[in-house]
């Protein structure tokens, strides 16, 4: 006797047991915003990229004036809110002014890195074989190479200017992105998708750049945050070292450098711009990191 | 018998040939917008040496009830069982799946009740040789030391037709193909002569003619341990040749169940009747083009039930104002043959 | 167009070879290769279906895929429409390429999840005939999605929002677009449920019928097979070993393999019970087959001198073909048992 009993009248409400993927589920930005920390961290990058774009043009300074019966003031203590420096020139002007300079160094460096690394990752990828080896070769090569002695070695060289600081970083930052996409491009390309699009007799370049590379791009844009924050740190160091920007343009690590000899008896002319630098690389760090959850879409969901 | 939860209406105890007793089972998922019913007032009994096929598509629930049999569904917050599950132990004992602490809960997995998965790869462990594989299970079950332990997976190898089992033992699971590495999941499964076995597709993945070994195996082995056998597929062609009885699941819900010669002799559920004229018979082959008898539609989306009968917006048989009203009752056809439509009387006098 | 007219053949195929590199056996050794298609020939004529089944392993996908070109052969010929294109290289294949087209196992892979339904199935237009005015291609994406049963104002939407047939449908329209006159599909129904299957089987023999399409069918589903099919091939490690008529595939089967193939395939009936012949073991490494006939170390009748050379595929009756040197085998068929 099978002892079913009759079911009681309920909602009709069913469950498949394999749920249709990404069927009203959060989209990326529900799940980038429920990342507290990163949502802060875009917060805390905009302000700091605003400031810097108007700022200068309301204070009552510019970074390069100098107010010699200031020197050395300290912070919150007059009409020079974060103090002035030995020359008695006014400490957040020159923050804002240097945010400028660093902020926008590292989005280009940034931009660079990622057209060569796409494009290296991309080609080795998608053809493999010999080409794909000796590219990724190339790649693990380059990484082989500590970064900062070759930064450093190459700024002596073609001297520093803004533009060549720009493309030394870039230079020495794309390969970790080649590596995320050569591994993307090559799992993407045997799926049937892209043999369906081979079959249809699409174009290499079709291929990759309609097929391939838009299914790649959430790694892309987390390795493109990384590689800013990589960035700014990478023109701090050289800067911090006297083969980056030169003064009187200011920037952060310039900015550093010079408070080096004064760390005792003017600790803010230091503080500063560390903070802009911890303040900008974290921020820059938490955001890749919120969307790496949110444009995964494994770890998205619940 | 213990524990007496269930509906009062249930009798708590099996009856003396009873393995299993099913009552009322549902099983719901938490997920961000409330919770979701997978399986709704699923009730069967199953007694020794049966075999109760669990059919239906995918989405049906058939899964999740095998699963939340042995609560290998999600832990508590994020799956909720309700109802009953009374299984016979090795013990004589018989205990209330739904309610058993979880320690206990482990004893009677493999021991009282095992269980065999579509896809032996993903089940067995891969840097593990498949004779320690075999031995674990036997040695947490029945204590027994290494060598005998590995002497008994060598006579269980036998056992499912492994051929040179000694030497297998030693194998990896990639070492062998797809059927052997299924036979092991069987072996692992009768390790501990458990009296109740639930294979979760295990021949989808196979190819016919090593489909048709492991039915062959599965069938020898249910003769000689007396085991009961809850099958689940969307095979019908495996359910004519294995089943006793046929339980068939549609959005959730048992949507019909009878033994297996009224159920594809004489069909009372729409869903049932479509599923079987929607299948191509090898019998019929090449017999000109008349077109087979698809169901229109696919199966309701569980965030937006249709209103009644969720097969009601596929069905051929759709009455406005009865079918749509509300959730059809599970009726007795003939005592052994159970229905859930409201028209089951038009259709089995064949009127309709 | 009629199957029965003395047309030459849409596809011929001959000996086709096509090996893999295997692992090597030593560190300086060479390779060993995977015969997964070693020589096999057969013609499609036009309108027809022919069916290709085989368990897994047995190369039938492999044969599809080589066929398309979308692998080099490593022997044989393939003729298309009368021209050969065996060798052809990449831009010379192009203007073939639009004339035969592929349906997909599995329709979650098989779709760029990233773009819309019109992006996909108009992706034939923007290869082939780039300069169709949007208006148009926009009617041609809606024509194909109607002719597969599905709404113009589909077109907007991405592949998630769609079940399993519906996104089996998408393949169809994509592959349809340029009217194609040869159709691959490579198990087009195993992933989809079985109240699904029925839909998109009887969708390929409307589209069939409607559009003349010409349809090389690889499944290794025999019953399916046997509902879609005119002719039906049989493979088993890389070689063909029965060709036939479907009816007569299955009613007079001549090779023991598709005997057992036809005994193994569970019957939804609990009235009808057939003798099964089991096979023992399983198919062997194509590293290694067997010499002479593959299939002879599975095969109950057996002979030594099955062992000895390949067995031809030979016609044994008007358009049958089996590859196998007994002749004197009764084999069971797979209809009378009903």
């Amino acid at each position: 006797m099978s002892g079913a009993s009759g079911a009681p009248l309920g909602s009709a409400v069913v469950e498949e047991a394999r749920p249709r993927p990404a069927r009203r589920r959060d989209g990326p930005l529900q799940r980038f915003m429920r990342h507290r920390l990163a949502v802060f961290g875009a917060a805390v990058i905009a302000l700091l990229a605003l400031a810097c774009a108007i700022g200068p043009l309301l204070l009552p300074f510019t970074d390069t004036e100098i107010d010699i019966m200031q020197r050395f003031a300290p912070p919150f203590s007059g009409v020079h809110l974060l103090g002035t420096d030995p020359l008695g020139r006014d400490i957040l002007a020159r923050i804002l002014m240097a945010g400028r300079i660093s902020l926008s160094v590292g989005f280009a460096a940034m931009v660079i890195s990622m057209l060569i690394g796409i494009t290296v990752g991309l080609v080795a990828g998608y053809y493999g074989g010999w080409l794909g080896t000796v590219l990724m070769r190339f790649v693990d090569a380059m990484l082989c190479f500590p970064s900062i002695f070759l930064l450093l070695a190459v700024s002596s060289l073609v001297g520093p200017a803004v533009g060549s600081i720009i493309v030394l970083i870039a230079i020495t930052s794309w390969m970790e992105v080649a590596r995320i996409v050569e591994a993307q491009i090559r799992a993407l390309k045997a799926r049937d998708f892209a043999v369906a699009a081979e079959a249809l007799g699409a174009s290499d370049a079709r291929v990759m750049l309609r097929e391939l590379l838009p299914n790649a791009i959430a790694p892309i844009v987390v390795a493109a945050t990384l590689n800013v924050a990589h960035a700014i740190l990478a023109e701090s160091y050289i800067s911090f070292l006297g083969y980056g920007i030169q003064p009187p343009t200011p920037s952060w690590g310039n900015m550093l450098d010079n408070a080096q000899s004064y760390l005792t008896s003017a600790p803010w002319l230091a503080i500063f711009p560390g903070a802009a630098i911890t303040l900008a690389v974290t921020s820059f760090n938490v955001i890749g990191d919120g969307l790496r959850d949110a444009l995964d879409p494994r770890s998205g969901g619940r | 018998m213990e524990r007496d939860r269930a509906p009062s209406t249930a009798p708590a105890a099996l009856a003396e040939d009873e393995v299993l007793a099913v009552r009322d089972l549902s099983i719901g998922f938490r997920t961000g917008i409330g919770e979701l019913p997978a399986v709704r007032d699923v009730s069967f009994t199953l007694r020794r040496g049966e075999t109760l096929a669990l059919v239906g598509e995918s989405g049906s629930g058939k899964s999740v009830t095998s699963l939340g049999i042995l609560r290998l569904t999600p832990r508590a917050p994020f799956c909720r069982i309700t109802g009953q599950v009374l299984l016979r132990g090795q013990d004589g004992r018989v205990r209330d799946l739904v309610t058993l602490p979880e320690a206990e809960m482990r004893d009677v997995r493999g021991r009282d009740a095992a269980m065999v998965f579509q896809e032996p790869m993903t089940s067995l462990n891969p840097v593990h040789r498949i004779g320690d594989q075999i031995a674990e299970a036997v040695r947490f079950h029945e204590g027994l030391g290494r060598r005998a332990a590995l002497d008994k997976a060598a006579g269980l190898l036998e056992l499912v037709g492994i051929p040179d089992p000694r030497r297998r033992l030693s194998s990896y699971p990639h070492e062998l193909s797809g059927g052997m590495r299924q036979r092991v999941m069987i072996a692992i499964a009768l390790s501990c002569e458990p009296q109740l076995l639930i294979a979760d597709e295990p021949t989808t993945a196979l190819d016919v003619t090593i489909q048709a070994q492991i039915l062959d195996l599965l069938r020898r082995l249910q003769e000689r341990t007396r085991m009961a056998v809850i099958f689940i597929t969307h095979n019908l062609g495996v359910v004519a040749e294995i089943a006793d009885r046929v339980m068939v699941m549609y959005a959730g819900r048992v949507v019909e169940q009878a033994p297996v010669r009224p159920l594809f002799g004489a069909p009372l559920m729409p869903y049932t009747r479509g599923l079987l004229r929607s299948v191509p018979r090898l019998d019929l082959a090449g017999l000109g083009r008349e077109r087979l008898a698809a169901i229109p539609g696919s199966v309701p989306d569980p965030l937006a039930p249709p209103p009644g009968c969720s097969f009601a917006p596929r069905c051929g048989h759709f009455e406005p104002g009865r079918c749509d009203a509300a959730m059809p009752p599970l009726e007795h056809a003939a005592p052994e043959h159970l229905v859930r439509c409201v028209r089951w009387p038009e259709l089995a006098a064949g009127t309709i | 167009m009629d199957g029965l007219a003395a047309d030459p053949a849409l596809l011929e195929v001959r000996d086709l070879r096509k090996w893999f590199a295997g692992p090597r056996p030593g560190p300086f050794r060479p390779r060993a290769r995977v015969r997964a298609v070693d020589g096999v020939s057969f013609d499609i004529r036009r309108g027809e279906v022919l069916s290709l089944v085989g368990e897994s392993g047995s190369g039938k996908s492999t044969v599809g895929r080589t066929v398309l070109r979308l692998m080099r052969p490593d022997g044989g010929s393939i003729r298309f429409g009368g021209a050969d294109i065996t060798a052809l290289g990449r831009d010379a294949l192009r203007p073939f390429r639009r004339r035969m087209q592929l349906v997909f196992q599995d329709p979650y892979a098989s779709l760029n999840p990233k773009m819309t339904v019109e992006e996909i199935v108009g992706a034939p237009l923007d290869i082939h005939e780039p300069a169709t005015p949007a208006a148009e291609r926009r009617r041609r994406v809606e024509e194909a999605l109607s002719l597969v049963g599905l709404l113009p104002s589909h077109a907007a939407r991405y592949p998630h929002e769609f079940s399993g047939g519906q996104r089996q449908r998408l393949g169809i329209a994509r592959a349809l677009i340029l009217r194609p006159e040869l159709l691959i599909a490579d198990e087009p129904v195993s992933a989809l449920d079985v109240s699904v299957q029925a839909q998109v089987v009887n969708l390929m023999l409307e589209l069939k019928e409607r559009l003349g399409l010409t349809i090389l069918f690889i499944s290794h589903d025999l019953a399916v097979v046997g509902y879609i099919s005119d002719r039906i091939a049989v493979m088993y490690l890389g070689r063909l070993v029965e060709v036939a008529p479907t009816r007569a595939l299955f009613a007079t089967p001549r090779h023991p393999y598709t005997e057992a193939l036809l005994s193994a395939v569970p019957i939804p009936d609990p009235t009808v019970k057939r003798e099964r012949i089991v096979l023992a073991g399983d198919v062997p490494s194509p590293l290694d087959p067997p010499s002479g006939c593959r299939f002879r170390t599975r095969c109950r009748y057996a002979l030594p001198a099955c062992a000895a050379e390949p067995p031809a595929l030979r016609e044994v009756a008007p358009g049958h073909f089996k590859a196998c040197i007994r002749d004197d085998l009764a084999l069971a068929s797979a209809i009378g048992a009903a």
